[in-house]
């Protein structure tokens, strides 16, 4: 098996390649896409291989090219249409969560829809409220849609390639701050070896990133990079943390997410999305409701995004988005939690 | 309608002083971006220096700003793209704050939350955001309530070629017209959308061309040039002053730097912008004012240096002005 190091955006690009390779049906739809290789890199070197009439440039016009997708689904072809930053959902939202996402339903399963939607989220490089959200929560509120969001290349190829074969919509969200793009920092573990022969991992399965003892940190996307170098910090100290990258929204690995916080008893919930009504309160209420089975030692705490735009200015984005140092003191601070005893019934 | 010497004059200082502001911006916006000041092994770090994050500017473009602004009222709305600043300078935005904005700073017209593509000033009336074709419904807002306050106040859209193909401009051109709204709408077509070209993306030639469709004037400029500019759009603007409705206006225009600072522009034949350079609009008009006797070298020289002091202040006042404190990223979200 030949692995070599890629970045998130050439693993990205590598599976839909080799996936483009082995079924003819599949073809990618999107705003400079083509020549551009997309402004993420997700779709690098495509043009070249297959030709304007497999990786097709559009117009500025999300509603009738991802209705396109849905169509051309419809009618046995693999779409995947790329909406350029998840942020710009708001134009083309009915086409995803009341067409692509509940026409198999409303047909009592009789239609299938392949589409892979990609788009890119996250902040961290002050491009401000309307370019830097992650939303993963959104599209995964609303029923339908399958909701992948990848940490690293080796996950990221794997999980395209999957989302591709998949017949069923698929919301495939890569963080810019960890595709190993030139020109944007990022998060260097997020780069990682990954086997020149296409494979697939599964949807639902959670992974342990980094096996522990002391405090559950259950995350995603670039925050599973920034909690494995609080987990460093933490070690320093004589705290074992436990990282769990949950790759995928929907379906959701809520079996991991019990193992981890019956072994550790202490969790954190480190999310890029915003706080309420969200990722984390999801988390938590699935612990909640199993108290019966795992036994918390502290209270959860949860990490994310306050309910404000994102800012531009770095002291603000620095303060709102959470960091590694905001990581290593919330579980810190989980250490020292306590919970009141049992009353008996 | 003729500008006359004062209007030419205005136009021309703006140009001026809009490409200075955007050739000032294009180099302070690498500070701080490049190795060896940044993460080992990348190019360009989008996220470093004093003015973070994208940046997407407008040189080549002032013509279309200065041709349309200079009918313009404080009282009259405009609503800009991601690439705001002619526009915003043309509208009479004071540079300092909004300098300040692009750095961050608390003194900036959003006190640093909005940053470049979220320009707001309430009293010069004047608006922007980031997403393509958003422009056009707040403008038939500022267009109606003009309508129901009684006055003849109108209001500006602005938007790219590569918009004229979204959703919401469709709606906000019907709307406008059938409740007869004072909006005059302006199609620059720089021919590029990030990396495609109109034809690989539009359907027709001229996006003017739509304008009979949803029943107002199309008008169409061919010339990157505020004279130009200025004199087409007249009839428009007495229109929506008259209460006669909405117009829509298309100017090619030139792009001359990448959409984005920092985008190589993979897609873009090198020869294109040294060709487009050529035609500079700028030194045009200065050619066009010395020889109609309207401006000696020795007032271009001293508008030139004023513009340029103008842009300097700015930036430095920008520099100097502080940071918001963290704690204040959870202020504002309601008034």
């Amino acid at each position: 098996m030949t692995t070599r190091t890629l970045t998130m955006a050439q693993a990205i690009a590598e599976a839909i390649g080799q996936e483009m390779e082995r079924d003819n049906t599949v073809f990618v739809m999107g705003e400079d896409i083509g020549k551009y290789g997309g402004i993420f890199g997700a779709t690098g070197g495509l043009l070249d291989r297959f030709g304007p009439e497999r990786i097709m440039d559009t117009p500025i016009s999300e509603t009738a090219f991802i209705g396109t997708a849905t169509g051309a689904a419809a009618a046995g072809l693999r779409p995947i249409a790329e909406l350029m930053f998840v942020d710009f959902f708001g134009v083309c939202m009915d086409q995803i969560y009341n067409h692509l996402a509940k026409n198999t339903y409303m047909a009592g399963g009789n239609i299938k829809l392949p589409v892979v939607i990609t788009t890119a989220i996250g902040g961290g490089y002050n491009d401000a409220a309307q370019h830097s959200q992650c939303l993963y929560a959104t599209f995964a509120h609303v029923p339908g849609l399958k909701v992948v969001v990848p940490s690293n290349a080796y996950d990221a190829k794997g999980l395209m390639t999957q989302a591709i074969r998949d017949d069923n919509p698929v919301m495939f969200m890569y963080h810019k701050g960890i595709m190993g793009l030139p020109w944007m920092a990022y998060y260097e573990g997020s780069s990682n070896e990954v086997p020149q022969e296409q494979y697939t991992i599964p949807f639902g399965q959670a992974k342990v990133v980094r096996a522990g003892n002391d405090v559950t940190i259950i995350t995603l996307s670039q925050m599973v990079q920034k909690s494995l170098l609080a987990a460093d910090e933490l070690a320093k100290q004589g705290i074992s943390a436990e990282v769990l990258d949950l790759r995928t929204l929907v379906p959701l690995d809520r079996a991991a997410v019990l193992k981890s916080v019956a072994k550790t008893g202490r969790l954190l919930v480190a999310d890029e999305d915003y706080l309420g009504f969200g990722l984390t309160g999801e988390i938590a209420a699935i612990v909640a409701e199993n108290l019966d089975t795992v036994a918390l030692k502290a209270p959860i705490k949860r990490l994310a995004v306050p309910n404000v735009p994102i800012p531009y200015s770095r002291p603000l984005e620095q303060f709102v988005i959470p960091q590694v140092k905001g990581i290593v003191e919330a579980a810190q601070a989980l250490m020292k939690g306590r919970v009141l005893e049992g009353v008996a019934a | 309608m003729q500008a006359s010497k004062d209007t030419l004059l205005w136009m021309y200082e703006k140009m001026v002083e809009i490409r200075h502001y955007e050739e000032t911006m294009a180099t302070v916006y690498l500070e701080g971006k490049l190795p060896p000041a940044i993460q080992k092994g990348l190019a360009f770090d989008i996220g470093s220096g004093p003015v973070p994050g994208e940046m997407h500017l407008a040189a080549g473009q002032e013509p279309v700003a200065v041709g349309l602004c200079a009918h313009l009222k404080q009282e009259d709305t405009v609503v800009g793209t991601h690439r705001p600043h002619h526009f915003a300078i043309a509208k009479g935005v004071p540079l300092n704050p909004m300098t300040a904005e692009m750095f961050g700073k608390v003194t900036g017209l959003g006190r640093g939350k909005g940053g470049h593509m979220h320009l707001f000033d309430p009293v010069h009336k004047f608006s922007c955001s980031g997403l393509i074709g958003a422009s056009l419904p707040p403008a038939c807002g500022a267009g109606l309530a003009a309508k129901k306050m009684g006055k003849d106040w109108v209001a500006v859209a602005f938007f790219g070629e590569g918009a004229a193909n979204q959703g919401a401009v469709h709606e906000s051109l019907n709307l406008a017209a059938l409740w007869q709204l004072p909006v005059i709408f302006v199609c620059e077509d720089n021919k590029w959308a990030i990396s495609v070209p109109k034809d690989h993306a539009t359907s027709i030639e001229w996006v003017a061309d739509r304008a009979s469709a949803y029943g107002m004037p199309g008008i169409k400029v061919a010339q990157n040039d505020a004279v130009a500019v200025y004199e087409a759009v007249a009839p428009a603007i007495a229109r929506a002053r008259a209460g006669q409705g909405p117009s829509l206006i298309e100017v090619k225009t030139d792009r001359y730097l990448g959409h984005f600072q920092g985008d190589p522009e993979v897609y873009r034949p090198k020869d294109e912008v040294p060709n487009l350079r050529k035609n500079d609009p700028i030194p045009k008009l200065a050619v066009q004012l010395k020889s109609a006797g309207q401006l000696s070298e020795a007032e271009d020289a001293a508008l030139v240096a004023r513009a340029k002091q103008r842009v300097a202040d700015a930036f430095a006042f920008a520099r100097e002005s502080a940071y918001p404190v963290p704690q204040e990223a959870l202020q504002h979200v309601f008034a």
